[in-house]
């Protein structure tokens, strides 16, 4: 190496450089299609399900009357509805966000177990009044929904 | 009458940048000293003057919360405390981009006055390409985001401020990664000045490091207390999401980190000159990029203030201008920039090099990972991109890149060879594999947690190496940073793999009397009570854990609701021990006289901030040791040149001063001398 001229070792450098950007690109493009945690409805949940096991989210309204708890006090089950009658079961152990409620939009992450339950790491709610959109105001749990899969706070 | 001056000093501000930058770039045209480059200094620095006023404008009106002001009326309120009145004039939109470009006119200010060690003409340069940049920013608050516009009615009360905003962590932590973001504009400006005057020389270099590593200190506190923040306020228990909004100060780090480590190799050894020049663009437009993800309200966060697409498209059309012209003005100059010296690949240069090259490979895949939801929506497809992307991948070039952090250090400027120092690596290879080995067996821990604490053992032990046999008061205090820096590296990785591998969850109703378990700690719920607080009332549950028969700490989670504004917010409480942070989060009531619990069990979580805190002050010596050894050099070359004496280069130094920069200098003459810092 010491034999080059700065010009080759500037080459070089340039060339190596690019090796390991490329490769990260790559590396990043197939992480990013296998590991992407996709957004899904409950109708698409109920007519193209993902695969058992895989991270997805999972968008819809909190159907009323739905909401149970569980005798350990903790573990909430209950259904998310979609546009045409479609209802998936959710279940999840943990303390729900503060606003999280009957007839209200929510963002559940998670995967799909054996027999079609959802299991929900993670819950999203409309997390602040003030600081989300005017056009969130008034709306229906649906399109709190539409509105809610946007949010990306709380990955874990 | 406040808010209005607050205003024409903005609008002065943005004149005085203007004129900076007509000034500058006519005579970096002229090529000669003319009396427009006179101007530019002065500029310089009542831009800044008026740019702090106008800051202080702000803080004043939010301070007697003016509700004639619509940013107060919308984000105040008069029953707020004090500290939260003040931290509530940049804890939005418009006053968090008043901040920004008050910090960057008064970066500029400080340059101007301060920085005499460049060549007049790249100095114009520079100045008039910050002046640029700041126009940009000037020009959005005027036209889109003006801070001080009136309500035409006074409102009566204030909205408030979000509770989540409503803490001690909010007053500095935007200020402090603004520092950083705007301190990298300074490390843009000085890189477009060089290119403009195509002067990248070590001196060029020089200046610009103390810049890169102050900004680079302030993004390291900023990303630390910002981690922190999340743990403790969110009460999700977790230290880092993956939140694009975190990855927005992550990227720049990422960039300066490289940066910093890069203008070292050209103030020590006049390498990777056009590498350094890319960085110092890279790394701003990092900070831009950031600015506009989060402002623009491309995604929504807890962080994103308001969504506004005018607001986005300005951001947007901000960013095309200086990252394109930047990018183009490197186009069209790096192939005039010469070649700097050459290296051999087992050299510091080298270690350096891949240093650099990874942590870009790093930054490709966050900024990437953070993309990708924006770019598969356009083709309307949803999806999130977390920890299951970010932690494999990003971890595929972090590892390799802390074995070479390991022994770079080690090896010699220039020209080294891997067997002079195989006692080295031989005892540092030792250390990873009976680490990696004994945890696996002990322990039952996940592939990366395992790694991460192997290589936090092992670097450890390397980062103290360069001091090895060395008088420890005769190390220059630079070195002595980048000890400390690589230290808190390894400490920070400890803390993290050690929350990763060994943290224990236990989520529970509890009736009050009950008792539960959570790792080694036994909590009794004592009591459920009301209180309340100057703006909100809360249920708060009373616990007391003790591990065995030791004696209890009373812990005390509350579920707070605010009503200005009405919302609900789990205040989490912290038991800090020497090995760990037992975390309580309280949930709701579950019906029938239970309450819901969350607590864990983190062993060691707190090396990872106390990490952070070192890099950063290893950051600090780096500045205090640099700076030193500057103002030496200068006094003793200022006595030089009053004596008019020929003097030779040996003199002109103590001789504790063995640092990079001395290295440069004995370099110079092909001799091939071992540099005195690298063992």
């Amino acid at each position: 190496m010491s034999a080059l001229k700065p010009k080759h070792q500037r080459l070089v450098l340039v060339v190596v450089a690019l090796i390991a950007l490329v490769a990260a690109g790559l590396l990043a493009a197939y992480a990013l299609r296998s590991q992407a945690s996709y957004f899904y409805l409950p109708e698409q949940m109920r007519d193209d399900p993902p695969a058992i096991g895989q991270a997805v989210r999972l968008g819809g309204m909190v159907e009323e009357g739905s909401l149970a708890t569980d005798a350990d006090g903790f573990t909430l089950r209950f259904m998310v509805a979609g546009n045409d009658g479609a209802r998936v079961p959710v279940q999840f152990a943990g303390i729900a966000p503060d606003l999280f409620v009957e007839g209200s939009g929510v963002v559940a992450e998670g995967r799909l177990a054996p027999g079609g339950i959802f299991i929900a790491d993670n819950l999203l709610a409309k997390h602040d009044e003030n600081y989300v959109p005017r056009e969130l105001e008034g709306m229906t749990g649906l399109e709190a929904a539409e509105f809610a899969k946007d949010t990306t706070v709380g990955l874990e | 009458m406040i808010a209005e001056l607050g205003l024409a000093a903005l609008w002065l501000a943005a004149a005085l940048a203007g004129l900076q930058t007509i000034a500058g770039f006519l005579s970096v045209r002229a090529g000669t000293t003319t009396e427009l480059g006179g101007l530019i200094r002065p500029a310089a620095v009542v831009q800044g003057v008026f740019a702090g006023l106008s800051f202080c404008a702000l803080l004043y009106v939010f301070a007697i919360t003016d509700l004639s002001v619509k940013l107060v009326a919308s984000h105040s309120h008069a029953l707020k405390p004090m500290v939260f009145k003040l931290s509530g004039a940049w804890g939005n939109h418009e006053g968090s981009m008043l901040l920004w470009v008050t910090v960057m006119a008064l970066a500029g200010a400080l340059i101007a006055v301060v920085e005499r060690r460049l060549p007049d003409r790249t100095m114009q340069a520079v100045l008039a390409a910050q002046g640029f940049v700041a126009l940009g920013f000037y020009a959005f608050l005027l036209l889109s985001s003006n801070p001080f516009e009136r309500l035409p009615i006074p409102a009566a009360e204030g909205m408030g401020l979000n509770p989540l905003l409503q803490d001690i962590g909010l007053a500095f932590h935007p200020p402090t990664l603004y520092f950083g973001y705007v301190g990298l504009s300074i490390a843009f400006s000085f890189a477009v000045g060089a290119l403009i005057t195509r002067e990248v020389t070590p001196a060029f270099a020089r200046a610009m490091r103390p810049w890169v590593l102050g900004a680079w200190v302030f993004l390291t506190v900023g990303i630390t207390a910002g981690s922190y923040w999340a743990y403790y306020e969110l009460g999700w228990g977790g230290w880092w999401f993956w939140d694009p909004v975190e990855n927005a100060s992550l990227m720049p780090w990422l960039a300066a980190t490289a940066l910093l480590h890069s203008v070292s190799v050209l103030a020590a050894r006049d390498a990777l000159r056009v590498w350094t020049i890319m960085l110092g663009v890279v790394a701003f437009s990092m900070s831009m990029l950031g600015t506009f993800l989060v402002r623009s309200g491309i995604l929504t966060s807890v962080h994103s203030f308001a969504v506004d697409p005018e607001r986005g498209t300005f951001i947007l059309l901000l960013l095309a201008l200086y990252i394109g012209g930047a990018l183009l003005l490197f186009a069209l100059r790096a192939s005039t920039i010469s070649e700097g010296k050459r290296f051999a690949i087992a050299s510091r240069e080298g270690a350096l090099v891949v240093n650099n090259v990874m942590l870009s490979a790093i930054l490709a895949i966050v900024l990437l990972g953070t993309l990708y939801p924006l770019l598969t929506e356009a083709f309307d497809i949803r999806v999130s991109v977390g920890p299951p992307y970010f932690n494999p991948v990003g971890a595929i070039f972090v590892i390799p890149m802390l074995l070479v952090m390991a022994v770079g250090p080690l090896l010699r400027w220039r020209e080294d060879r891997f067997a002079r120092i195989s006692r080295e690596m031989i005892v540092l290879g030792a250390i990873l594999v009976v680490a990696l080995v004994l945890i696996a067996v002990l322990g039952d821990v996940a592939l990366l947690p395992l790694l991460g604490l192997a290589v936090a053992a092992m670097l450890t032990v390397a980062s103290f190496l360069p001091l090895r046999g060395r008088k420890l008061t005769r190390v220059p205090i630079a070195t002595w940073g980048m000890v400390v820096a690589h230290f808190g590296i390894a400490v920070a990785l400890f803390g993290m793999a050690s929350e990763s591998a060994f943290t224990k969850e236990r989520l529970a109703a509890l009736a009050p009397g009950d008792t539960t378990q959570v790792g080694q700690w036994a909590v009794t719920l004592d009591a459920i009570v009301p209180v309340a607080g100057p703006n909100w009332t809360a249920i708060e549950g009373q616990l007391s854990a003790r591990i065995g028969d030791g004696e209890p700490i009373s812990m005390r989670p509350q579920s707070r609701t605010f009503w200005a504004p009405p919302q609900v917010t789990a205040e989490s409480v912290l038991a800090t021990r020497w090995n760990g942070q037992l975390y309580a989060v309280m949930g709701e009531s579950a019906g029938d006289g239970r309450w819901q619990v969350r607590l864990w069990w983190k062993p060691f979580v707190t090396l990872i901030w106390y990490g952070g805190l070192l890099v950063a002050l290893g950051g600090v010596l780096a500045i205090i040791g640099r700076v030193r050894d500057d103002l030496k050099n200068r006094s003793v070359l200022r006595r030089a040149a009053e004596r008019r004496e020929d003097m030779r280069p040996e003199d002109m130094r103590p001789e504790d001063m063995g640092s990079e920069d001395m290295a440069y200098e004995d370099m110079r003459s092909e001799d091939m001398r071992p540099e005195e810092s690298a063992l």
